[in-house]
């Protein structure tokens, strides 16, 4: 059995119109059957819109699937997980905490909050390069900080699985690569499973272990790549003939290359 | 330096005209007094001034007060209840929409000419601003914000007061700061409609005895006093500024 198993998900909006007649009928995600092990890294590649964030958002159980089963750990998720792990798109910090606090909330919600999280947050802080921030507020921050510092906040309660829902999408292309290396350097200390939603081939590929295509809506899973590359990955491997070879079949996978 | 020389330069230019405007066109001092003759009048009866503007200004906060300990209540228990919301939102609206001048009378006759009716039109004309202002923001709370709290399970009570009410609290902040000034014109209107002290029934009483340099000295500390209260409110948001997001980051309806 693996850490995380995906069978046969789907998820249909329905947009109804007066007297309840179905108007609209929409496939975010069809038939999606995909699974991964413990510490591996897999990512959801597609292009924008394709349902890779809904399928995201049900495995954090966020929002619930239309049918299909989703198990992690061999366990049906039927909601939020605190055992999971949630990065977003933006930053998403709270403006009027400061960094440290940010950090620390999901420590408050869980009633945690004590001596040990605090130090952990440092630590984290300390292991993104932010020491010496702890006081500042996120406006202070440039956005690629304020990412890092989100990243600290969904590791500070050592989620088992970390969901991430393209965190570096809007980053340019330099802190994009500075936070996939720390991505990287993170899991090998933490050993955390890992999701990550991405419209990017190369991301995907430096990045993963598994890459899972998805096609244009309504969106299916078109093929699953190992990626056979070592770890640690560093620039050199961005220009290897093999980092090159799967960043190839991606596209084909994608249809951006025929 | 242009800072500290325009702003006063502008003062004294139309401190001038208003001169010249009396002196030209013979204005009696009942019409238009000089400003030397209401500075004469302001001087002569500052104690008088002081007096009656810690009247109006006690009926201008007690009533701000007043209309922020009931307001916030209302806001969030119609932005967190659909129910509340459905059966509440449109007598807010429709009370909204009545002309609150015209219940000073009917308050006058209920609470008598004391404090109490000055107090209650200055709360009415506070309270929807702080109600409105505080309901839209608990309501426009970033979702991504609510769906972590929610990732992490968070109760009701813990997505209110660690997320929704301080993402607010730059509204709530906003919405007083228009409130305290309709305090302040609240005050006035029940002092114009019945009353025995105050600055309006200063005001009042002095143009009835055609006495314009008091009642336009009156004036001037009405806005004097406007001008307080809203400092007082903007030191409040000072205080609280930790807890507010920085002023280029805060958004606003």
């Amino acid at each position: 059995m693996s850490f995380g198993e995906l069978s046969n998900v789907n998820r249909v909006f329905e947009r109804r119109g007066f007297f309840g007649a179905t108007r609209e009928r929409l496939v975010a995600i069809d038939d999606a059957t995909l699974s991964f092990e413990q510490g591996e890294l897999v990512s959801l590649l597609g292009p924008s819109g394709c349902g890779k964030t809904t399928l995201l958002r049900i495995i954090a159980g966020l929002i619930p699937k239309s049918g299909g089963s989703v198990r992690i750990r061999g366990e049906e998720v039927e909601g939020p997980h605190p055992d999971f792990g949630f990065v977003f798109q933006t930053p998403n910090l709270m403006p009027w905490r400061s960094v440290l606090d940010n950090v620390l909330f999901p420590m408050e919600i869980l009633g945690r909050c004590d001596a040990r999280a605090r130090s952990r947050a440092l630590e984290l802080l300390d292991m993104v390069g932010l020491q010496g921030f702890h006081t500042s507020r996120p406006h202070q921050l440039s956005g690629g900080m304020q990412q890092r510092v989100a990243l600290c906040r969904a590791l500070i309660h050592e989620p088992a699985l970390l969901l991430m829902d393209e965190p570096f999408g809007a980053l340019d292309e330099l802190t994009r690569m500075e936070m996939n290396d720390l991505l990287l350097e993170i899991r090998a200390r933490t050993r955390a499973t890992v999701v990550f939603v991405t419209h990017s081939i190369s991301e995907s590929v430096y990045l993963s272990d598994q890459v899972v295509v998805f096609s244009r809506r309504p969106s299916r899973i078109v093929e699953r790549l190992q990626v056979d590359l070592a770890y640690p990955r560093s620039a050199q491997t961005r220009f290897s003939a093999r980092f090159t070879e799967l960043a190839q079949n991606a596209s084909r996978a994608l249809g951006v290359l025929h | 330096m242009k800072r500290l020389v325009y702003p006063p330069l502008g003062i004294v230019l139309s401190l001038l005209l208003w001169y010249w405007v009396c002196v030209q066109f013979k204005l009696p001092t009942s019409a238009l007094p000089t400003p030397g003759q209401v500075l004469d009048a302001a001087l002569g009866r500052w104690d008088l001034l002081l007096s009656e503007g810690w009247v109006t200004l006690k009926e201008t906060l007690y009533g701000f007060l007043l209309a922020l300990g009931l307001g916030i209540p209302i806001a969030v228990a119609v932005s967190n209840s659909q129910i509340l919301n459905l059966m509440f939102s449109p007598i807010l609206i429709a009370l909204q929409s009545v002309p609150k001048v015209a219940l000073a009378p009917i308050l006058l006759v209920w609470l008598g000419i004391g404090i109490e009716s000055k107090l209650a039109i200055a709360w009415l004309v506070a309270f929807f601003p702080i109600v409105v202002d505080t309901s839209a923001g608990l309501q426009s709370t970033p979702r991504e914000l609510l769906e972590l709290a929610r990732s992490l399970r968070a109760s009701r009570w813990q997505v209110f007061y660690k997320v929704q009410f301080p993402a607010a609290l730059p509204f709530v902040v906003t919405g007083s700061k228009v409130a305290v000034t309709l305090a302040v014109i609240g005050a006035v209107i029940g002092e114009f409609v019945g009353s025995s002290e105050g600055l309006g029934f200063l005001l009042l009483s002095a143009t009835s005895q055609i006495n314009s340099p008091l009642a336009f000295a009156a004036l001037f500390a009405l806005s004097a006093l406007g001008i307080l209260a809203y400092l007082l409110v903007a030191a409040a948001e000072w205080a609280l500024s930790p807890w507010l997001p920085h002023s280029h980051e805060r958004t606003h309806p």
